[in-house]
């Protein structure tokens, strides 16, 4: 019953969000018009600028911020006790990463759709500008690093998720293949991809595959890290429609029937289940196993996307804001993108606290700090799902196990990609040039060298987690900052972006802190680490600075005239 | 009377429905990627353009002879394609787009 009780509280905490706080927001704070002509109408050039229907586009943003990260994140958050994890997904969901969504979707609209990184050399100066290069990159290396160590761990964990991972490949590469060289339409090539899936996932289920202990003079931890590497390596560099928008594709439509799957066996098996999914978690861990990092500040950096995450401003003012077909849509797409998200992370806890069978149970599968993870989420998961739809249990960890590689993967392939044109620009930016090849080798030569610098089993790739978390929320307080200066010229009411930017601010610089501190403890150093964390600090000082300042000149400034906005001269970006 | 009519009314209904979750589902597909499979195309295009047009433009072609019996094809996108590549005004004397 537990459970059932914590998913409603969740879903309306989100409902009323959406119909009070995000309308609000729409109306008073953002004041969205729909006269104003958006990017996609202004610019409209059938490529980058499409007018695009909001839930199509909504589909397209939820889908692009959905990650492994909002299942990471609670799943380890959850050591702390399941209200705090609790609070933070909801509320953080609420009044962070809705108001923070909406805002880059808003202000990029309001700026021609430029990225975060182009409006912070209009409202905080150049030197936010450089700032958001050094971030971004350092944040695409932590995904590409972290998310291969995250399935490397599953594979291992679970045997039986291997045939499915690798046997979406080939269902993607079929419907490309299908789609567009065989012009097959799309409904019933759909429809058998996903079966298709399926049927891998039961397959696997009955033919795991356990690597020995020394394969190919590897462990399997190396051999898989590698395999994941190259495989990176060689989808960033095919054309995209062999196997990258295929697989995006089929894991989206992944994404929704999970979702479905989640919450329906939570629904299900109380309502008919004889064993009511209970909640096994303390609700405050007063036990904490040694070696937990303090709850504050670590908590927020550590469910990270699951609440607010930078990241999504850059999709948001990257590809979502030149399709936002009226200004209006951007309430919907923006702050119910997020939404989405936190649907993902309410789900994750449900299934890390009320799908394990004991207390014994849980605190054995949290016995150290970072130890619970995706594989608490795919064995409490698995649970819930075969009490609440009747599947077998190690069939519905394949199930969930499937479903976060596949996001990971989706995630650190895009990633390298990504990381690719980054090294191909600090190239041009030094006047050297860096063709296709050699800047995908260097992205994998430099991800590889951080994932294997604690050892051959990867621990250095995990071990970054958290500093991802916080640079990640740097981004965010970055973004955050631009649309309380934005605010601000307006003279419109700034608390709803000021707020959450000092407390997300704080909180991000503290957790940097105290790990820059972890870090240097004799015995167990970490000097690569410590570097990065050092830039990340200097990183955040430099934010904080820059953002007061910017501040205080726009309340000085005289008030910025109402339609000022639409008289800025167009510039197009590349993106 | 009334349900006679209301039968036709739901299957068009139905089937404007299942259009437009067909439709959305393609854009669904499709709609992260137009952009590089059109930046592609664009970039194949203006490849034909210049192998098209090298004679004119004073590129010595030795297959000028077949080439040339191509350049209709490519008149009706040669404004866009020269503002695209950054010169202004046709650079073509014979050709007087803009």
């Amino acid at each position: 019953m537990g459970s059932l009780v914590l998913m409603i509280i969740g879903l309306a905490m989100f409902v009323a969000g959406y119909l009070v706080y995000s309308k609000y927001l729409a109306k008073r704070v953002y004041k969205l018009d729909d006269k104003f002509k958006t990017p996609a109408h202004e610019m409209n050039d059938g490529v980058d600028y499409v007018p695009t229907n909001k839930y199509i586009l909504w589909g397209h943003h939820f889908t692009s911020v959905a990650g492994a990260a909002p299942i990471v994140g609670p799943a380890i958050a959850v050591i702390w006790g399941w209200l705090p994890a609790f609070l933070w997904v909801t509320l953080g969901t609420v009044f962070f990463a809705g108001m923070h969504d909406f805002g880059a979707l808003w202000a990029s609209v309001r700026n021609k759709g430029r990225s975060i990184g182009a409006l912070s050399g209009r409202y905080i100066g150049k030197r936010g500008a450089n700032l958001f290069l050094i971030v971004i990159f350092l944040l695409l290396l932590m995904v590409i690093a972290a998310f291969a160590v995250v399935i490397k761990n599953l594979l291992i964990s679970t045997p039986t998720a291997v045939i499915p991972t690798w046997g979406a490949i080939i269902v993607a590469l079929l419907v490309g293949i299908a789609v567009y060289r065989m012009r097959w339409p799309l409904i019933p090539v759909t429809v058998v991809g996903v079966v298709a899936l399926y049927a891998l996932i039961v397959l696997g289920n009955s033919v795991p595959v356990v690597l020995p202990e020394s394969f190919l003079g590897m462990s399997p931890a190396t051999f898989w890290i590698l395999t994941l590497f190259i495989y990176g390596a060689i989808a960033s560099l095919l054309p995209v429609w062999v196997l990258l928008q295929p697989r995006d594709y089929i894991n989206g439509v992944q994404l929704f029937v999970g979702l479905i799957l989640l919450f329906g066996s939570v629904l299900i098996a109380t309502l008919f289940s004889a064993v009511k999914p209970e909640i096994v978690a303390p609700m405050f861990n007063t036990n904490l196993p040694e070696g937990t990092p303090s709850m504050v500040p670590l908590l927020f950096v550590t469910i990270a996307c699951g609440a607010i995450s930078g990241f999504h401003g850059m999709v948001s003012s990257g590809t979502s804001s030149k399709q936002i077909d009226k200004e209006t849509d951007a309430r919907f797409v923006g702050y119910f993108g997020a939404v989405g998200e936190g649907l993902l992370s309410l789900g994750t806890i449900l299934a890390v606290i009320g799908g394990i069978k004991s207390v014994a149970d849980w605190e054995e599968i949290y016995s150290s700090f970072g130890a619970g993870g995706v594989d608490a989420f795919v064995k409490g998961g698995g649970y819930l799902m075969e009490n609440g739809l009747g599947l077998p249990a190690s069939l519905s960890a394949t199930v969930l196990a499937t479903m976060a590689v596949l996001f990971a993967a989706t995630t650190m392939d895009t990633g390298m990609r990504l990381l690719r044109f980054v090294v191909q620009e600090i190239g041009d930016a030094v006047k050297v040039k860096i063709t296709k090849i050699p800047a995908t080798l260097i992205v994998v030569v430099v991800g590889l060298g951080l994932t294997f610098s604690q050892g051959l089993g990867g621990e250095g790739g995990l071990r970054i987690w958290p500093l991802f978390g916080t640079t990640n929320q740097i981004m965010a307080s970055l973004t955050l900052s631009i649309i309380a200066v934005m605010l601000i010229r307006k003279r419109r009411n700034p608390l709803p972006a000021i707020i959450p930017l000092v407390l997300v601010f704080v909180l991000s610089f503290w957790a940097a802190i105290d790990q820059l501190v972890s870090f240097t403890q004799p015995g167990n150093a970490d000097w690569l680490l410590f570097a990065l964390d050092v830039i990340i600090i200097v990183a955040s000082v430099w934010v904080g600075i820059e953002a007061v300042l910017a501040m205080r000149r726009a309340a000085k400034e005289p008030p910025e005239p109402e339609h000022e906005d639409a008289e800025l001269s167009a510039v197009r970006e590349d993106v | 009377m009334a349900a006679a009519d209301s039968a036709p009314q739901r299957r068009e209904d139905l089937s404007r429905r299942w259009a437009a979750f067909r439709d959305g589902l393609h854009e669904f597909y499709v709609g992260p990627y137009r952009n590089m499979f059109l930046r592609e195309k664009r970039d194949e295009d203006d490849l034909f353009m210049i192998v098209v047009l090298g004679e004119a433009l004073g590129v010595p072609d030795p297959a000028a002879f077949y080439s040339a019996e191509l350049m209709p094809a490519v008149w009706e996108d040669f404004h866009a394609w020269h503002r695209r590549i950054g010169i202004p005004d046709s650079p073509l004397d014979h050709i007087a787009c803009c």
